[in-house]
């Protein structure tokens, strides 16, 4: 920005990021070149480090903080951020739920997965159970696991040939 | 000059529509169609961005290719059919057209864009008369992007032409494609103002209504216009373009394509400066004082009392009259008030009003070893005193050119480290009054590694010692250049000692072998220059005639209190002095203060004339209004006072008349300048007070800008802030959110302050040109920064 014009909103976000999340960036900006591109490069894998700080959803600061720390624009974050649904831009529960309802699992019964899911938590997809507790994503697409169709995806952790009772199991045991 | 090496390259031969044409081999489809004049439809296409192929509308039929394929993004091969006008063309571009439709408003009725709309050009040619389509259409929240730009982002087609404009012209990247598939939206993501110097090319470059020009919207249709060629008036670059006018008033602004100059882009100073002309401090009739009372009065009666004042004055000594000239007037209207005071036995004329150091022969001119439009092929640059960026966006944008296609290696010398869209590799930042020591420095560093004597005169600088590792990689990288180049900007020609700077860098640049380019000042001063508004023999400049007082003054087209390189020296000079007359556009506060009779002007545009730009290139312009009220343009203005002088030379017809002569006094400018010699100003002083950096700010250069309001609004526009380095106002006892005192001679203002750490420790930033700091003294001048008593 000019003398005259207001500074960048991201100057000096960086300090947001904690040491680990710093070394987790690092490690992605060695495999890069070190220009604007190469860097820009590094914004989905930063994105997800910053994404476990912070309790699994980055803020607007947060995102700023990546484009300070990275010296790249901030809407090329900006953009990142909100294309790929594995990035979420809101306050999301504890533990993060997925459930596949691409062809394999639809086929193996996923829309009763779902069905069970939300009246169990009384939730609906895309939103929080209100104790902050769990949260379930948006339709999540194939995630090449349908040899174990239906399957949800458990903060990373792959649960497949679901039945009534083992989804129980499962979300029962979620802190 | 230096010219482009044509390297050969190889061409390739297809045929487009059955018609042959030969480019060379990487073009694409849609060069060599546009080549010869084949018109395939296009939104995303636009030649001087890089190709996104992302809307689909340049589908063409190629023989053997499975598919219709983009025209943008397929590279043209020997032997290729392209057909764009066959059956699969055409389907697959109504197919893509009918795509475009779906989410698009049906609401040209009421969009600013219609009738010179891309989309809706191209929906009569290839559009549907009904639409299949019954589902919701999507609606998009609108964003606020400052006061030059207006959007409706409903409308957005997603071509991201503004989107690519801000990251690879301006530099910015400050919009974006947020979100995903239909969600997508162009946006700023976080809401704040777009501040690009440029950013009101992206309005130009959207083929729909999404963004359009805010100040303008909904004031009048594309088809009730009529677009006048022009040219900017507000830097020494004048880009070309066109106003549209309604009946007597200029609606908006639009570039005119001129490669040479300003290429297709247009910077929003001369963008949105004609809302200006809107000022209620507009003059429109002649007034003069009468007791200490402003009256309206004739023609006659102002003109008989300007020349009564001429007349007296010279008659006493013509030495005690003085012609301040802005560089804004027409060449024209230099020479005639060139040939006015000369007429008049006097030689005390100037345009250089900001400069405070005159001392190199040259003072004010312009030297172009290497014309703009080359610059882009530089391999090393040297700003010297220049905030380019801001105070010439067109060429700020050439050296962003040369960094970012020919990787030019960029270096600066200034007395704050400015917001440039380029990288730097090097940095010599400091004080403006350590500036000559430092380039001493590098001079010294070029002359030992060469074995090379500097002129006499140079021992009279002692180099800096400081920045050593950084003066060595400037010197090596301006040596190892093959087209290097040293660009010396505004503030090293308003520099207490620009000639110093200006002579250590001809020095520089001989003794390294690169091209030397110093800008001169602004908008037409190198037509003043040619015209003759300079002293030529025993004259005053500028700074000495209000320095010791005169007794009458003639300003022109100016605002002593804001134009001037020292407001305070200028509006007390022009106080005591027993008569003034002044020929202004605008009845501003100081000049209703200072004035005796003002006469009204036309300045551009609303007057006939021609600048001469940094380049040397003569441009011609006709008035796109006629003037408003009584005013008349400064070419009559001056013919009828220097007929009622009975002065040679003042009986011509029409402007056309005066450019016979105009010619002859236009001497080659190359032969004008002298060869680098030491010059008589004062040699540096390591005062170690503190110095006021004073640049003028983009949206401040001249009475018109600083009155548009859409710039005023901008954020380049804010209320001055002084500046300091953060340590530097831990010793000066400064505390945060508390205002500041600061004082220059006699003057002083409390203002707020700032630590900013792109100041350097013995200098603070407060802009000139601002009516807040219109009472204090010199730009580049000592100044005093304390807490104010509170």
């Amino acid at each position: 920005m000019s003398l005259e014009a207001t500074t960048s909103a991201a100057e000096g976000q960086a300090v947001l990021l904690s040491e680990a999340t710093r070394g987790r960036i690092d490690g992605w900006l060695a495999r890069f070149p070190d220009t604007p591109e190469g860097r820009r490069s590094a914004i989905i894998q930063s994105l997800v480090a910053v994404q476990d700080q912070n309790g699994g959803w980055v803020s607007a600061e947060l995102m700023d903080a990546v484009a300070d720390y990275l010296d790249v624009p901030q809407v090329w974050v900006y953009e990142v951020a909100n294309f790929y649904s594995m990035i979420e831009t809101e306050t999301v529960g504890r533990h993060s739920i997925s459930i596949c309802t691409n062809i394999s699992c639809m086929l193996c019964g996923a829309d009763q997965v779902v069905s069970h899911v939300e009246n169990k938590l009384g939730i609906k997809m895309g939103e929080t159970t209100p104790d902050g507790r769990i949260f379930l994503k948006v339709e999540e697409e194939c995630v090449a696991a349908c040899t174990g169709a239906p399957m949800m995806i458990v903060d990373g952790h792959y649960h497949e040939n679901l039945t009534p009772e083992k989804i129980d199991e499962i979300l029962d045991g979620l802190e | 000059m230096a010219t482009v090496e044509k390297t050969d390259v190889d061409m390739v031969t297809l045929e487009i529509d059955g018609e042959s044409v030969s480019v060379p081999a990487g073009s694409m489809i849609i060069e060599a169609s546009d080549q010869i004049g084949i018109d395939i439809p296009r939104f995303c296409y636009h030649r001087k961005l890089s190709i996104a192929a992302n809307c689909r509308m340049c589908l063409v039929d190629v023989e053997k290719a499975p598919k219709p394929l983009p025209a943008c993004a397929t590279p043209v091969a020997d032997g290729m059919k392209v057909f764009t006008e066959s059956r699969r063309a055409v389907d697959a571009q109504r197919g893509v057209m009918e795509f475009l439709l779906i989410n698009h408003p049906l609401d040209c009725p009421i969009c600013d864009q219609g009738g010179e709309c891309e989309l809706q050009d191209l929906a009569m040619g290839y559009g549907r008369s009904v639409s299949r389509f019954t589902e919701r259409k999507r609606v998009v929240k609108d964003k606020n992007l400052g006061s030059l730009v207006a959007t409706d982002m409903t409308r957005c087609i997603h071509c991201t032409r503004c989107v690519r404009f801000l990251e690879e012209i301006a530099g910015t990247s400050e919009l974006g494609g947020i979100g995903r598939g239909e969600h997508t939206e162009i946006s700023t993501f976080v809401e704040r103002n777009i501040n690009s110097e440029l950013s009101g090319n992206i309005i130009d470059l959207c083929p729909v209504g999404a963004l359009t020009n805010k100040p303008f919207r909904f004031s009048a249709r594309p088809w009730e216009m009529r677009a006048k060629p022009c040219i900017g008036s507000h830097d020494n670059v004048g880009a070309n373009l066109f106003h549209h006018v309604r009946g007597k008033q200029i609606m908006r602004c639009v570039p005119r394509d001129n490669e040479r100059i300003n290429e297709c882009w247009l910077p929003d100073r001369d963008r949105y400066a004609h809302f200006g002309l809107a000022s209620d401090e507009r003059l429109t009739r002649p007034k003069v004082k009468i007791d200490g009372q402003w009256q309206d009065a004739s023609w006659d009666e102002a003109l008989a009392k300007a020349r009564h004042i001429l007349e007296t004055t010279v008659s006493q000594d013509p030495a005690q009259l003085g012609i301040l000239v802005s560089p804004r007037a027409t060449t024209q209207e230099h020479h005639l008030l060139a040939k006015l005071t000369r007429g008049l036995g006097c030689d005390n004329i100037d345009h250089r009003l900001r400069v405070s150091d005159f001392s190199h022969p040259a003072t004010g001119w312009g030297r172009m070893d290497m014309a703009t439009a080359q610059w882009p092929t530089a391999d090393a640059i040297f700003l010297i005193g220049s905030n380019i960026r801001h105070d010439q966006p067109i060429l700020g944008h050439r050296v962003r050119t040369a960094w970012r296609q020919s990787g030019a290696q960029i270096m600066d010398l200034n007395p704050a480290a400015y917001d440039f869209h380029f990288d730097l590799t090097e940095r010599l930042i400091d004080a403006p009054q350590r500036m000559v020591p430092v380039l001493a420095g590098v001079v010294q560093k070029v002359a030992k590694d060469q074995g090379l004597t500097l002129p006499d005169g140079f021992e009279a600088i002692s180099p800096s010692t400081d920045h050593g590792e950084a003066i060595e990689r400037v010197v090596a990288t301006l040596k190892s250049a093959d087209r290097g180049l040293i660009v010396l900007g505004d503030v090293a020609l308003n520099h207490p000692q620009g000639g110093w700077l200006r002579t250590l860098a001809e020095w520089l640049a001989a003794a390294t072998d690169v091209s030397m380019c110093a800008l001169g000042g602004p908008a037409n001063a190198r037509g003043a220059h040619a015209a003759g508004a300079q002293p030529k023999t025993s004259g005053l400049h500028a700074k000495q005639m209000l320095t010791t007082p005169l007794s009458s003054y003639v300003i022109y087209d100016f605002e002593p209190s804001s134009d001037t390189a020292n407001p305070q020296l200028a509006m007390d000079a022009l106080k005591s002095a027993s008569q003034v007359i002044a020929v202004s556009a605008f009845a501003s506060d100081d000049l209703l203060a200072v004035a005796d009779v003002l006469l009204p002007l036309a300045s551009v545009p609303q007057t006939d004339g021609s600048y001469i730009n940094v380049d040397g290139i003569r441009q011609d312009f006709e008035a796109s209004v006629p003037p408003l009220g009584d005013a008349r343009p400064g070419w009559k203005i001056l013919r009828r006072l220097g007929a009622d002088l009975r002065l040679d030379g003042f009986d011509f017809v029409d402007l056309a008349d005066i450019d016979v002569s105009f010619d002859a006094a236009c001497p080659d400018a190359q032969s004008e300048i002298q060869p680098p010699s030491v010059s008589e100003g004062e040699p540096a002083s390591a005062s170690s007070d503190l110095m006021r950096i004073g640049d003028v700010p983009m949206y401040h250069t001249d009475a018109l800008t600083r009155r548009s309001k859409p710039l005023q609004d901008s954020d380049h526009a804010l209320p001055p802030v002084v500046r300091v380095h953060p340590e530097a106002a831990q010793s000066l006892g400064l505390v945060e959110g508390q205002a500041v005192n600061v004082r220059q001679g006699e003057a002083s203002a409390t203002l707020p302050w700032s630590a900013d750490d792109r100041i350097p420790k013995g200098a603070v930033w407060l802009a000139s040109a601002h009516t807040e700091v219109s009472g204090l003294g010199d730009a580049y001048g000592p100044i005093t920064v304390e807490l104010a008593k509170s």
